[in-house]
Parts: C-alpha cells; structure tokens; sequence
C-alpha cells in the first residue's frame, strides 16, 4: 500500500451539520483524528454518532461543514476516499444468501485484491475473527455475533488506512469483544488510524487514546482518556457485606482508616451496597486488607468503571438525553424487516 | 458501457446542492483540487476493473440462485408449462383440423415464444432488485471504490443467463412436441442471441420500474398488466392477419412481433428476416440507450 499523502489528522471534521428535517443529528461539529490513533466517540442513544460516521463513509452528504478523510475531501472526492476506508455500520452489511467466505472473497475482488490473494486474505480473517469453521454456511444461518464478526472482517480485508467501527462490539461475548480489540490494536500498530464509536467505557479506555462524547449532535466534552477520566472519576469498588445491619458500619470503619477515596464512601439501604470511590491500586488493596482485618463478611464484591450515564453527568451535570429514542427503535426494526 | 457510467457518477456527485454550496473554500493542498478539477485521477475506476466488479458483482449473484434454487423455477417450469398448454390446448383449433395442423403450430409456436421468455424472466428482475436495494449489504457497496452501476450491470448478466436458460428449456420442450429447425443450427444460434439482446434492453425497464415502485408487490401487479397485451396483442402465438385493424397496427409497433418474426425467419427459413431483425436490434438499442442510464442514475439517487 503506497501512502502518497501524509496529513498529520487523518480524519478532519469542521462545523459539520446535517439535518433530518427538524431533528438536529449532526450540529456545527469540529473533529481531528491523528493518524495512527484511535478516537473514540461516546454519545447516547441519537446522539449522531451513525450519521457522523456515515458522512465520513460518504453514505450522507453533509447540509454543512467540511470533512476530509487522508486528505480527501468526503463531498468532492468520495471516489478516491472510499480508496483509503473501511467501513463497519451499526447494522450488519453482509449478504445473507452467501457463505461467509464468498461475502470476503467478494469484498477482495471488489477491490481489486488478485484472485489467489483474495482467497488467502478470506481464509486468513475467517481464522481471526474465529470464522473458520462457519466458513461455508451462508450468513443467514449465523448467530448475531458471528455476523458481527463477519462484518468486521470484511472491512478489514483492504487494509484500510481508516477504519470506521460503528459500535463494533456490541452483542458480543467476552471473549469475541476481546478478540476484536486486539485486532483493533493490531490495525493501529500498522499505522493505520480507527474511529471508534461506542457506548462502553471500558472498550473507550482499551482502545482510544481520545475520547469525544457528543450529545444531541454537540460535543460536550473532549480530551485525552486520562484527562476525560480525572474529571468523571475513576473505578469504583461495590461491596455487598453479608449482613445488611453492617452496612453504616463498614462505610465508618472505612472513613476512619482514611480509605474512603475523594468523594466518600456511600451506603445504599436500598440495593445494600456500599460504594467506594477508587483512586488508586493500593488504596483498593487496603480496602481489601481492611475488611479481611475486621471480620467484616463479604457477599458480593466488584470494581466498575463508571457508565455512560455516569459520565455524562459527570460532564454536563444532566442526564444524557434518550428522547430520540423510540424514533431509533423504529429505524431499527424497518432495517431489520 | 463504462464511460456511461463514468459520466454518471460524475454527474451524481456535483448534483448534490446544499453540500456543495455551503462547504467553504478547501484548504486542501493544490493538487487535490486540481485532481477533482480533473474529475477523477487516482480515485476513476477504469474499464478493466469495472469488468473485475461486474464479475465479482455476478457471482455474488449466481451464488445467490444457487443458495435459493425455488428462484430459478420461473426460467425451467414457465417454458415447459406454455409450451404443452398452447399446443395442446390450443394447438389443434388453432391450426384447423387433423393432427398435422398441431405440428404446424409447433412450427410456429416455438420461435415466437423465445422473446416472450425473454421478457418474462426479465420482469422478475424488477422485483429482485426492488428487495436487493433495500439489504445493508448495498451500504457496503456504496461506501466501497467501485461504480455503483457495476452493481446492476452485474445483476442484468446474470439475468441474461437465466433468460438463455429458459430459452435452451423452450428448444428442448419443443424438439421434444415434434419442433423441428431443418438444420437452419446457425439461425437459431443467431435468433438465441437476438432474444438475449432483446431480452437485456428489456431489464433496464423493470429495473427502473422495480427501483420506482415502493413494494415487490406493486412491481409484480404492474409488470403483469404492461406484459399481458404486449404478449397477446403480437404474432408471438397466432399470425396476426384475422385481428382487426387497430389490433394489427398496434402488433407492427409490438417489438415482440419483431423478435417473434425474427426468430421464425432464422431458424425456419420462412418469411422476412433482414426487416424484422433490423427493427429488433432497433428496439433493443434504443430501450437499452434510453433507459439504462435512467435507471443507473435512479439507483445512485435511490440507494
Ligand atoms: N435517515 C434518517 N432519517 C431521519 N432521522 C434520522 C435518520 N438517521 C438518523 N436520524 C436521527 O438523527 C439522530 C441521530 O441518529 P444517529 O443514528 O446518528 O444516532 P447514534 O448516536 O448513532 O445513536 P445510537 O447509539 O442509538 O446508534 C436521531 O435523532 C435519529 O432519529
Ligand atoms: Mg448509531
């Protein structure tokens, strides 16, 4: 793959707008993605991630703004972007009559991989992404994971220098979402460049080195993940004692030894819990010491990082707005009929 | 082929008002917008690629048929079921009496029925491409660097393929009722190609149609009624010297009495063969001028 052009911002969005009718989905943006990177875009249900990805993929043509994608411009030049990215939307893009193997076959030759090369490419993503033994059955007779997987394999198969993950791991298992990271890494350890949307914390912190939340068509906050989190907070740990009397009690014992992190430990009467904010690696070893010491008896015990919904309050110190969401559900379904 | 769909592209892209208007000036490098000036450079597809597409695009499309083989029962029953059904049904009042006459009509019968294979295997395109356009799959297509005709085109080859093979069934059903060509081989060679030429101009009608119907359904109701009196009201299945003279008119405008006529004249010897096939390959290049780029750039709108 030769690289002719060399931009120091693979993606560049600005003042990006489009419009459906009275809905605002993309609202005056402005993006930068370095390249080699993975930018991460968190947002709610209709906060406008689909349709900034799908501009950015040329599929919409945006009412405003500006955007060019390794240097192309996506209104003026679609033909020549569509030579550097790769594409996995938020609804399955694969033929559902064809095996999975003919869907990558096909995507090779499309273009323009040589018969022999588009074979091995087919066979060697079906290994990744764990495809190997459904290769021959047709997509229709796939689990909705294992579709997933095909759909990200196929967007993988040119090599793309940017790569568009619409909410790549969402409905699958453990182990698959961790496949498909590592094969995220292992695209941007080649010096290609990832837009990732989602609406997991975790994967953001994984994957992106930059995170922008957009809501209702706005950027509400952005910034590097350490950054990010330092304004939502951290990890917490949840403690479930065995008796529920001991509640009030474990939250003191925790104040008095000066482990209750910065915000304070909380009890909830009404799921029993106790939370305790988490700063560091030790604090939550001591924790741990902590409750062993005392005799305390532990039913349940978890770290989590914080949800979306937490963050968003965090940020805007308001709940993230779900108002759009019947009309997504019907988008769904007409897309699924 | 490819330059029609070059131009297309072309024009699809510019013709997208807002977009265009409000992006501000590009503080892309110099030689990007020289290359979109130029309208293509490193991003035109070029003819032997958009041929790679296409073949690509057809097999997806053949594998499709053999992942659903019911969808090939039109091309292998429709053939067999006409044929019996006019000759023996109609085959004996029509010819006059004895069984020599229905022997006759088989003469007559068999090569008028090849345009008409034509055009009814190619009605089913419009609502195959009617359900295709709406899968995601298109999405991938679209966001992907080849021409978005090469997906059509695609889709017609292989239905040309399907168009010969209820052709080849309808020859076989026929030898089988007693047809027989008196070794005009040639002829028929060359009146198979004739219909699949007629038969391919035909497509990009119901494609159109089937792109601008909003349901299957509605393609099917409306290609039925477009179909019945273009097959009836032709020399397809009788001369059309007893109709009436309005009715006789209208067959000589019929394209299907061309091919018909044709087809008679190439494999049988009989009748007139430069005026009919002259004015067959006259309907087929015009449909296909007129309506291909319709169609083409009604899908780049549509999908
Ligand atoms: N084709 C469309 N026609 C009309 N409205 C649309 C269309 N596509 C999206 N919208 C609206 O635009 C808004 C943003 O939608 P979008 O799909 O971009 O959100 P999203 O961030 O991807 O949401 P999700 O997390 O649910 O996938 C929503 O209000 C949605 O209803
Ligand atoms: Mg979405």
């Amino acid at each position: 793959m030769t690289r002719q052009k060399t931009t120091a911002n693979a993606v560049e969005v600005r003042g990006l707008v489009k419009h459906f009718g009275e809905t605002r989905a993309v609202d005056g943006i402005d993006l930068d993605v370095r390249e080699g990177t993975v930018m991460g875009v968190l947002g709610p249900n209709g906060a406008g991630k689909t349709t900034l990805v799908r501009i950015l993929s040329t599929l919409l043509q945006p009412d405003a703004g500006q955007a060019t994608v390794a240097g192309y411009d996506v209104v003026r030049q679609p033909r020549e972007l569509r030579r550097t990215i790769g594409l996995t939307g938020q609804y399955a893009s694969v033929d559902e009559k064809l095996s999975g193997w003919e869907n990558l076959y096909m995507i090779g030759r499309l273009l323009d991989l040589p018969r022999l090369q588009s074979r091995r490419r087919a066979d060697e993503m079906l290994e990744r992404f764990s495809l190997t033994e459904a290769a021959r059955r047709p997509v229709s007779k796939y689990s909705g994971g294992m579709r997933r997987r095909l759909d990200l394999a196929a967007s993988m198969i040119g090599r793309p220098r940017v790569l568009y993950l619409d909410e790549p791991t969402t409905g699958l298992d453990p182990r698959t979402r961790n496949e498909v990271w590592d094969e995220v890494q292992n695209i941007v350890a080649d010096g290609n460049t990832v837009l990732l949307t989602t609406q997991y914390m975790e994967e953001a912190e994984r994957l992106a080195s930059e995170l922008t939340v957009i809501d209702r068509g706005k950027i509400i906050a952005e910034g590097r993940v350490p950054e990010l989190k330092a304004k939502v907070g951290g990890r917490t740990l949840e403690i479930r004692p065995q008796r529920a009397a001991e509640l009030h009690q474990l939250v003191g014992a925790l104040a008095q030894a000066g482990l209750d992190g910065v915000g304070g430990a909380t009890a909830s009467e009404e799921t029993g819990v106790v939370s305790v904010p988490i700063v560091s690696d030790e604090q939550l070893t001591a924790v741990v010491g902590l409750l062993g010491e005392r005799g305390f008896g532990i039913a349940d015990i978890a770290t989590h990082l914080p949800s979306l919904d937490e963050v968003f309050l965090a940020l805007t110190g308001q709940k993230a707005t779900h108002e759009d969401e019947t009309a997504y559900v019907d988008e769904k379904e007409e897309v699924a009929a | 082929m490819s330059s029609a769909t070059d131009t297309a592209e072309t024009a699809g892209t510019a013709d997208t008002p807002g977009a265009r208007s409000a992006t501000p000036a590009a503080p892309s490098p110099g030689a990007d917008a020289a290359q979109a000036r130029r309208g293509g450079g490193e991003g035109r597809i070029g003819l032997r690629a958009n041929l790679r597409h296409i073949g690509a695009l057809a097999r997806r499309n053949a594998l499709q048929i053999k992942q659903d083989p019911e969808s090939m029962m039109d091309a292998l029953l429709m053939p067999i079921i006409f044929t019996l059904l006019f000759v023996y049904v109609f085959g004996g009042a029509i010819g006059g009496d004895g069984g020599g006459s229905r022997d006759q009509y088989v003469q007559y019968l068999i090569p008028g029925m090849m345009g008409m294979m034509g055009m009814s295997i190619a009605m089913a395109v419009g609502t195959g491409i009617n359900e295709d356009f709406r899968k995601g799959v298109m999405d991938r297509f679209r966001a992907m660097p080849i021409s978005r005709s090469s997906v059509l085109v695609a889709k017609s080859v292989v239905e040309v393929g399907r168009m010969l093979v209820a052709i080849v069934v309808l020859l076989i059903v026929g030898f089988l009722v007693g047809f027989d060509v008196n070794g005009h081989w040639l002829g028929m060679l060359a009146s198979i190609g004739l219909t699949a030429l007629f038969g391919a101009s035909l497509l990009w009608i119901f494609i159109l149609l089937g792109l601008t119907m909003r349901t299957a359904q509605a393609v099917q109701g409306v290609s039925f009624i477009v179909l019945m009196p273009l097959q009836f009201g032709s020399s397809v299945f009788v001369p059309t010297d007893t109709m009436p003279g309005w009715l006789e008119a209208f067959t000589h405008v019929n394209p299907l009495t061309h091919v018909a006529d044709s087809a008679r004249g190439l494999m049988l010897g009989e009748g007139a063969v430069a005026g009919p096939v002259m004015w067959t390959v006259v309907w087929a290049v015009g449909l296909t001028l007129v309506t291909a780029p319709m169609a083409i750039s009604m899908f780049r709108k549509k999908t």
